[in-house]
């Protein structure tokens, strides 16, 4: 017997499919094991376990009206859909549902490039359009405009910043969901919403101006379940004139407190993109001494570490910088920057880097130049999607823990001790948090860090391993107040628990919300641990 | 299960069918393959292309490791219609599957046909999506 959506029997589920065939066509809609398997996460965790969450059928509308009675449909029937965009939110759930039974609702097929304004530096593009495709548009077009895209390219704007996912070029372009400017949204009773400005008829600042007036509901289409997200605005970069890069070295293990300080100050001042944390000690890592003391119980001492790095003549820290912008400025920036950090830290070093007019070439791209061994990815640091960094992938898939901390020096090296301590009860996976290890400068304004153990089809017992200390690490993470961004659906609820301030009052917002406009729960039940009065009895 | 066991059944009968690499690959695709190419360019060619460092490329060099198999899919003389069904629909390792959303069965039928083509028939090698962007506006191309 194949899987049914919650509540509902074999005749009942052939009665609905036939509606939804009806609606956009035989060839878009499947069930069954066979055409299933590819709405499976492929990076989950409990892959094949009684944990891994399946869907029941997919369906694939090709424009807004059907979204909207696709939804009606589901209403009827009560069957909850569970919306994907390009479907390759890979180490956070894939195209799999938090629901048993659900209904993938794929929008793949919904991929216009809808308008690319040059002038006005903005773009409206349907959930289908993937990084791949915008590039495309606007490299065609000869648009002069610069992407801030995530890793893989193939993902979609629309369900990236949906996620709350992240770039790597100046900063306020790379929280993706900040840079989205009004979106469309089919409700779960199937009306069609626009909001802020595209909420006046006639207006022409739709993705200029994201308020309109009153209280904006764009924020609990993200991470959420309140409508089907069918287009979206985005804030697009003036392609810049002149790209810079550079790296700066700073001795001892304490300095990192000030060079975290001073690289806020470009960042916020706007004068950097994306920076690039690293240890040139990293080298060491490979030495089962040094190992053992970067990943010491409790952590190392400055002093110890001062004494391994001056002992391999190395520095204990280094920041990559990238400027933007016209050559002049990218140079009057890298000097001010120089300036400011020398100054301050005795010791520290300062090398230049590669240089160029945008847009890059081929040999630039490929970033095989840099007169040191760069952590910068040059393609994404230029918003020119690829699958080249995928190669960070190990085994056959990973899941992510990101959490959100601090930005200062202090909070990282906390974190390397507490994470760093609680994960030894998981000996079998890499230390990913160590007195080495660096935070990623990704969003705007905080420091995240990465958790992301792999996963193997043919391994239960290490997937077994992986899934336990995914939940150990939101758990002990916050605890000291290190909240995760973004998760899995087998991690939405554990997650979502932790946001616990006054009893849960949070939660139990978003439920009253959520019962009052979708109490079957009809879109996607239990996406970021909000569920309905049905689903919650 | 029973569809990776398929998999690994029908990618061992393919092995030992690799022909000579020499095939001279310029210009386009013959026109019957044009679509097929486009496929591979947009889907595949992302991790899989001629390019050593690219993740899918990589990954098979390695696993091909020893043996004349080519680590690129745009070189590979020993694939079949059936096989590339497989992996494009149920994925291998951290290559994910491919839905009908985004590769059709009509897509992959002009995809098979453009990966079991003779060589001399494909063209040039498909250049990653920047690179091809790069040429388009008249930069280098090396």
């Amino acid at each position: 017997m194949s899987l049914l959506p919650p509540d509902m029997d074999e005749a009942g589920f052939a009665a609905f499919l036939e509606e939804l065939r009806g609606t956009v066509g035989a060839d878009w809609v499947w069930s069954g094991e066979a055409d299933m398997f590819p709405y499976r996460d492929s990076f989950s965790p409990v892959w094949n376990t009684g944990e891994e969450r399946h869907a029941s059928a997919a369906v694939a509308p090709e424009n807004v009206e059907q979204v909207s009675e696709v939804v009606r449909i589901a209403r009827r029937h009560r069957v909850p859909l569970f919306p994907i965009s390009t479907g390759k939110n890979f180490g956070y759930g894939g195209p799999s549902p938090n629901v048993n039974g659900s209904v993938v609702l794929d929008l793949k097929r919904m991929n216009r490039v809808i308008e690319v304004n040059e002038e006005r530096a903005y773009c409206l593009v349907e959930p289908g359009v993937s990084y791949f495709d915008l590039y495309r548009e606007i490299q065609e077009r000869g648009l002069k405009l610069m992407l801030d895209c995530p890793d893989p390219g193939w993902g979609s704007p629309v369900g990236n910043s949906l996620e709350r996912g992240v770039g790597y070029t100046m900063p306020h372009f790379r929280d993706h969901f900040g840079a989205h400017c009004g979106m469309e949204v089919v409700l779960p009773d199937g009306e069609v919403m626009r909001t802020g400005m595209g909420a006046l008829p006639g207006s022409d600042t739709w993705q200029e101006y994201p308020y309109g007036f009153g209280p904006d509901p764009a924020g609990l289409f993200a991470q959420g379940n309140f409508g089907v997200v069918t287009k979206m605005g985005f804030r697009l970069l003036p392609l810049p004139e002149y790209y810079r890069s550079a790296l700066i070295t700073v001795p001892r293990r304490r300095d990192f407190v000030k060079l975290v300080n001073h690289v806020n100050y470009l960042s916020d001042s706007g004068l950097i993109g994306e920076v690039e944390y690293g240890s040139p000690l990293s080298a060491l890592m490979g030495n089962a001494d040094f190992m053992a003391l970067a990943t010491r119980t409790g952590g190392p001492s400055d002093a110890e570490m001062d004494a391994a790095a001056s002992d391999a003549g190395l520095h204990n820290w280094q920041v990559e910088l990238q400027f933007f912008g016209p050559e002049k400025a990218t140079l009057e920036n890298w000097h001010y920057a120089k300036d400011r950090i020398l100054s301050d830290i005795p010791g520290a070093a300062s090398f230049e880097g590669d240089h160029f007019p945008m847009p890059a070439t081929e040999e630039q791209l490929n970033n095989t130049t840099q007169p040191w061994q760069t952590s910068i990815k040059r393609r994404r640091s230029l918003g020119v999607p690829s699958l080249g960094a995928w190669k960070i992938v190990r085994d056959d898939g990973h899941v992510g823990f990101f959490p959100v901390l601090p930005r200062t020096g202090e909070a990282v090296f906390e974190v390397q001790r507490v994470l760093g301590d609680a994960m030894k009860e998981f000996p079998t996976l890499p230390p990913f948090f160590n007195a080495l290890t660096t935070p990623l400068f990704w969003h705007t304004h905080t420091f995240q860090m990465v958790f992301a153990p792999s996963i193997k089809h043919d391994d239960p017992a290490h997937n077994a391993i992986t899934h336990a200390a995914m939940k150990k690490c939101v758990a002990v993470a916050a605890e000291h107040g290190w909240g995760d961004y973004r998760a899995a659906p087998i991690y939405q609820d554990d997650v979502a628990g932790t946001y616990s301030f006054n009893n849960h009052i949070l939660r139990r917002f978003h439920e009253q919300l959520k019962d009052a406009i979708d109490p079957d729960g009809i879109i996607a039940p239990g996406r970021g641990g909000i569920w309905p009065r049905r689903f919650r009895a | 299960m029973r569809l990776l066991l398929a998999s690994a059944a029908l990618l061992a009968a393919g092995v030992g069918a690799v022909a000579a690499q020499d095939a001279v690959r310029t210009g386009p695709a013959a026109p019957e393959l044009a679509e097929g190419k486009a496929v591979y360019a947009h889907w595949c060619a992302p991790c899989h292309a001629a390019e050593p460092s690219l993740p899918g490329t990589m990954s098979l060099a390695a696993k091909y490791d020893g043996s004349d198999i080519p680590a690129a899919l745009e070189d590979r003389t020993d694939l079949s219609a059936p096989v590339i069904g497989v992996f494009v629909r149920n994925g291998v390792a951290w290559m994910p599957p491919f839905r009908p959303t985004e590769i059709s069965d009509a897509e992959l039928a002009q995809l098979s046909a453009y990966l079991t083509a003779p060589l001399e028939d494909r063209g040039a090698h498909t250049p990653l999506l920047a690179d091809e962007m790069v040429q388009l506006h008249g930069g280098s191309s090396e």
